[in-house]
């Protein structure tokens, strides 16, 4: 199908790419729809709502950035995207850019957890207090990488 | 909204397997106790308004980065001079 997004402009996508959010992103709920596309960056992805081209997330692999993430949502979270079979959830973590980009941020603490098999989507919110809404990036790859 | 009067070691029941306890009060600031099962979510009212806060600042970033061309390199190797600790 074709779409219109934020990063690419028109372009054409797969039916499996794309995601429903039933309780959408948090302060986006009235928006349900979203596509995953990949960055052009490795290891990046947007997403990209179908209902307001205007509005499209970055998002990493947290485990990327901190290898000892650990995914720990309530139940309900999980249970609502129809949660299954391990393999087929996939884990990410929404970017923020501001104005210094050297502050390049993740969002540890509200992952977006989606289901590719059942293409459903929710962002949950970690009941481990370790993960914040701002995990500085490139401090978190430079310590990482340092250890 | 309901407003129920409470002491401290005094519990309110809300359905069958949810119970609130007022254990502790110091000037403004009450501890409560929370039981409840696994599946019910239970958060700070902050959390949910950082957690929307952050999202709105990431879909404005997001605007003004159309192509994404200030994403950093992931690959640990590249965020940093490859002197200094090596070996690991």
């Amino acid at each position: 199908m074709r779409i219109e997004s934020r990063a690419y402009g028109p372009i054409e996508i797969e039916d499996r790419q794309v995601i429903t959010f039933p309780a959408g992103i948090l302060g986006f709920e009235h928006l349900h729809e979203y596509a995953l596309l990949d960055a052009t960056q490795p290891g990046f992805y947007w997403l990209q709502s179908l209902e307001n081209p205007g509005i499209a997330f970055i998002m990493l692999n947290p485990y990327d950035l901190r290898p000892d993430y650990v995914l720990d949502v309530p139940d309900e979270d999980l249970r609502s995207i129809a949660y299954g079979d391990e393999e087929d959830i996939l884990v990410f973590a929404i970017v923020t850019i501001p104005e210094d980009e050297s502050r390049i941020s993740a969002n540890l603490q509200g992952p977006v957890v989606i289901n590719r098999a059942a293409r459903l989507g929710r962002q949950a919110i970690s009941l481990d207090p370790r993960w914040r809404t701002k995990h500085l990036i490139l401090e978190e790859l430079a310590r990482a990488g340092g250890s | 909204m309901l407003i129920l009067a409470r002491r401290v070691n005094e519990t309110i029941v809300i359905g069958d397997t949810i119970r609130v306890s007022v254990v502790d009060i110091k000037g403004d600031q009450v501890k409560l106790g929370i039981e409840a099962p696994r599946d019910v979510k239970v958060y700070r009212q902050e959390v949910y308004d950082a957690i929307q806060e952050e999202n709105r600042e990431a879909a404005r970033s997001a605007v003004s980065r159309p192509a994404g061309t200030a994403l950093p390199s992931l690959r640990r190797g590249d965020t940093q001079s490859r002197d200094g600790k090596s070996g690991s």
